[in-house]
């Protein structure tokens, strides 16, 4: 069973947009998809840009794939599974996150 | 096998695209070329003397340079004359004793001003109009001068009329025949350029014979006329005609025709078939050619003969045949055409004749005795069917329909000139200055060209006069749809529409969000492509602040935070600094900043402090102290006004004429906030020294005695471009209000991130097209943008003032939503007494100590 730990409120996040996340000493951006409850959890890190900025891009969808592009040189990786789109091999770690009663938790 | 060797005499425009066509051919390297100039420079554009007179400098005509014919190796002597060819040896001999042998020589020596044989022409301030010294000669005597008369009345005459006009003298046209440009129009075209040229403010002498030039009275000289009367002027320019410069030819023995000019045969040959002539000083069938569009053919003629005759020894593959004299020009402002048999002289031919006197526009069409073919035509006033009527005549083609169609004003949407390009062969050229067929160009489209830039860049149609780009892109994309491209201008996956597109759909629909175009016009979430495009616009047109809940997610990398990131993820942070003037406490204040957060400070280009490595946390408190002493933010985050950079001006400087700083701040201060497609930078110089660069900004204003030149559209950077004289003399409220105008219709029209310098390139009729929209308000919605603009301006607000008055915006402004910790990945080390970000290597040992200390 997976054991959750809180981190913000959902109305923390404005909509559609990005925060950053200390969770056991790891950085992990949250995006909040639209004005809706859904949450995606990835690293912060941009392996590309090196720099722990990705909260910080911005989210859309590319098909029917929601993805964050990087405020650094705008490659895409998936929001479900930290994948870059333009490269494959590089990948960011994906969190479990959760949306009850309005708090966003990660496990 | 050794290099032939190729002596071209002369370079001028011709001789200079003689020398293009065989340097960049495929057999270049098989060649050495060597050329003369009897001028102290290189060829440049002769067609565009008269922009000399508008701010044009030697350079800007300049058509090569001493660096890029030393790049190709082409060998060059200036100011020296070939006064002797022997060709028996093969050699010429100049005028300072050089001797250059040959194995083909090439003679492109143009022609001279014809000066009538008036008595007194030879005196102080008469002079020619032909080349840079003339204008140099002509402007110093401008300078000394208040009435000026220009002897001829044809098409250079004019264009003479308009650089004296320019230099600010009364300018009067002195004209031997009953009309202007007689050889070019009828009566009724000559008329209406009369009355046109005369509306502004230039007076027109016609069937006046110069029988003397003696002492005036009230000005230096007196014309004497052969019916009587006299004309008073301090100074007189000859533009009579040109004469064919055969000098050299006919001390050579080589055949030359009786009034003048090199025979030529199909190849350009001379009587000796290793010598050349080309342009406007070589004589084919008994015609000498004075545009340069037929001397451009013979020089390509003459290089394909010559590499047939001495590489390939192949049948030549091109031959002279004659060149069609039709012209489309703007004198004085006037537009005017002439095309094939203008004067109706064909056996049997009628006319058609279209006259309106409220719109001004005279229009003439010469048809054969069964009405079928187009013979020939004259427009003044109203140019638009020029390339249309043109194609029909070139090609020979049966005119659709009834003739007069063809020249009066259409009443619907249809175009009433317009025959589709479809109709017309492949061999129909479209450019005629760079001899570009309409096959060319569907080539090129076949070979990936899609847009007007490609298509010059591979076909260089339209890149001389610029009179057939309208054609050149009705070919493209008839072509383009021929070949089933569907043209995909779609901003990205979400919006099938144009930037320009879903700017005239928010405007219209009155949008004041995102999520409503993207119900209405789109599909999906949107990314980071059409959010912030549409963030752009709503901020153009709507000028919210940009981090209001509904717009927040739209921003892009910089805005969103209101710095630029850097490449750690810290920003920079730059105040405005209006016009680059800072008082001492202000400056003092930037210091202290600076020194308190431990911020790299640079000096920009444009004028003001950037200070870096700033972390998201800070932004907030630098911030509020900047805003307590007075600063507002400085936009270096958005696509929007910069700076407005300038000179000290008068108020300091002992040359300035205006004060450029006022009108810098006053600028800087008016368009600040304003969101466009791409960052905007102007400069503003007190005089014509031009020390603030105004001509490499989007929007440049330089000070002259009377008033305020507007340039516009020209950029620094990656692909340097000249701006354009847009209009001259202005006064503060005329230049503020062509800037709005242009500033906004920019906003309207332009692609995203497309700069205004490119955005003018792609402006269908250019600067030309501009002017008529902005000046003469062609498509009456100067009002509306004037509006536009005035809402952007009484809207604007500070974005850090009220960003930092608001307690849940800045909480956005921490690196973690969940802790008041930094980001602990960056790394620094001190260079020059400053910090900048540590490289790769030199973080591991920095990383290392950091984790040897803990």
């Amino acid at each position: 069973m997976t054991d959750w730990t809180t981190v913000c409120n959902l109305n923390d996040i404005d909509p559609d947009t990005g925060v950053c996340a200390l969770y056991h000493g790891e950085q992990v951006a949250l995006f909040r998809w639209g004005s809706s409850d859904t949450v995606y959890a990835i690293n912060n890190f941009d392996p590309i840009g090196k720099a722990n900025v990705l909260s910080r891009g911005i989210i859309g969808s590319l098909g029917e794939r929601p993805v964050v592009a990087s405020p650094l040189y705008k490659q895409h990786f998936d929001l479900q599974t930290g994948v870059c789109l333009e490269d494959s091999n590089v990948q960011v770690k994906p969190y479990a996150v959760q949306v009850a009663h309005g708090v966003v938790q990660l496990g | 096998m050794s290099k032939k060797r190729i002596i071209v005499v002369g370079n001028g425009m011709v001789g200079h695209n003689f020398i293009n066509t065989l340097a960049t051919s495929e057999h270049a390297s098989d060649f050495e070329i060597i050329t003369f100039s009897e001028e102290p420079r290189l060829a440049y554009d002769r067609v565009q003397l008269s922009k000399y007179f508008s701010g044009s400098t030697a350079d800007d005509l300049a058509l090569t340079s001493e660096a890029e014919y030393q790049q190709q190796g082409i060998i060059y002597t200036l100011s020296d004359k070939v006064v002797a060819v022997d060709s028996q040896a093969r050699t010429v001999t100049t005028a300072n004793g050089q001797v250059e042998g040959y194995d083909r020589l090439v003679l492109a020596t143009g022609s001279y001003p014809f000066v009538p044989p008036i008595p007194g022409k030879d005196q102080d301030h008469c002079l020619v109009y032909r080349t840079i010294d003339d204008l140099e000669a002509i402007s110093a005597s401008a300078a000394v001068s208040k009435t000026g008369v220009v002897v001829g009345g044809g098409l250079l005459g004019l264009e003479a009329a308009n650089a004296l006009k320019q230099a600010g003298l009364d300018t009067h046209v002195v004209e031997f025949a009953p009309r202007l440009m007689a050889v070019q129009l009828d009566e009724g075209g000559g008329k209406l350029l009369r009355h046109k040229i005369e509306e502004l403010g230039v007076t027109v002498h016609t069937d006046k014979a110069t029988t003397e030039i003696v002492a005036g009275e009230a000005c230096r000289y007196r014309m004497n006329f052969a019916d009587g009367s006299h004309l008073e002027t301090d100074m007189i320019l000859f533009s009579a005609g040109i004469r064919p410069q055969d000098e050299l030819a006919r001390q050579s023995g080589l055949d030359t025709g009786e009034r003048g000019g090199i025979v030529i045969n199909d190849y350009c040959q001379t009587s000796d078939e290793d010598i050349y002539a080309i342009g406007e000083c070589a004589l084919w069938d008994n015609k000498i050619y004075g545009l340069v569009a037929p001397g451009y053919q013979m020089a390509k003629v003459a290089a394909d003969n010559i590499v047939s005759a001495l590489i390939t020894h192949s049948e030549p593959s091109l031959s002279f045949q004659g060149a069609d004299m039709s012209t489309k020009l703007k004198l004085l402002g006037v537009d005017v055409a002439s095309i094939g048999d203008a004067h109706g002289h064909t056996a049997g031919s009628k006319s058609y004749v279209f006259n309106d006197d409220i719109e001004q526009v005279y229009k003439r069409l010469v048809v054969s005795a069964d009405g079928k073919k187009l013979l020939g035509a004259v427009l003044v006033g109203d140019v638009d069917a020029y390339g249309n009527l043109l194609q029909l005549m070139l090609n020979d083609m049966d005119i659709p329909g009834n003739p007069a169609n063809l020249i009066v004003p259409s009443s619907g949407a249809e175009d009433s000139a317009g025959l589709g390009v479809a109709a017309l062969p492949d061999s129909a050229q479209i450019c005629s200055c760079q001899s570009v067929s309409k096959g060319d160009i569907a080539a090129a489209v076949q070979g990936g060209c899609c847009t007007m830039g490609d298509i010059k860049e591979a076909t260089k149609a339209s890149t001389v006069c610029g009179g057939c780009s309208a054609l050149v892109k009705q070919v493209m994309d008839a072509e383009l749809t021929a070949l089933g491209v569907e043209v995909n201008n779609n901003l990205c996956e979400h919006f099938a529409y144009t930037r320009a597109q879903l700017a005239d759909i928010i405007r219209v629909k009155g949008y004041t969000t995102f999520t409503q175009l993207l119900e209405s016009h789109g599909h999906g979430h949107g990314c980071e492509i059409c959010k912030p495009t549409v963030g752009s616009i709503l901020a153009s047109f709507n000028n919210e602040y940009v981090l209001k809940d509904e717009h927040i997610g739209l921003q892009d990398t910089n805005d969103i935070f209101l710095g630029n990131m850097q490449k750690d993820g810290t920003y920079s942070v730059v105040p405005r600094v209006a016009g680059g003037e800072i008082t001492p406490e202000k400056l003092i204040v930037l210091g202290e900043v600076a020194k308190e957060y431990d911020l790299y400070t640079k000096i920009t280009g444009g004028q003001r402090i950037d200070l870096f490595g700033a972390q998201l946390h800070q932004l907030p408190a630098i911030w509020k102290k900047l805003v307590a002493a007075g600063f507002e933010t400085g936009h270096a985050y958005g696509k929007s006004l910069r700076t407005v950079k300038s000179c000290v001006g008068s108020s300091w400087c002992r040359y300035g004429v205006l004060d450029s700083v006022s009108m810098a701040i006053a600028l800087e201060n008016r368009y600040k906030g304003l969101r466009a497609p791409h960052k905007i930078k102007f400069g503003v110089s007190g005089c014509t020294r031009e020390c603030a660069e105004a001509q490499s900004k989007d929007i440049g204003v330089i000070a002259t005695e009377n008033g305020w030149n507007l340039y516009v559209c020209g950029n620094g950077g990656m692909r340097p471009r000249h701006a354009d004289l847009f209009a001259s003399d202005l006064d503060d409220d005329t230049l503020v209000k062509y800037i709005d105008r242009v500033l906004m219709f920019y906003v309207r029209t332009a692609d995203r991130l497309q700069r205004t310098s490119v955005w003018m390139e792609n402006l269908d009729g250019g600067l030309d097209y501009l002017q008529e929209v902005v000046i003469n308000d062609r498509l009456g919605i100067c009002a509306e943008l004037e509006a536009g603009m005035t809402k952007v301006v009484d809207s604007y607000q500070c974005e850090w003032k009220t960003t930092v008055e608001s307690a849940q915006k800045l909480k956005r402004f921490s690196h973690f939503i969940n802790a008041d910790e930094a980001d602990r990945n960056l790394y620094y080390v001190r260079e020059r007494g400053q910090r900048r970000p540590a490289t790769d290597a030199e973080r591991i040992e920095l990383v290392s100590l950091d984790a040897a200390s803990h």
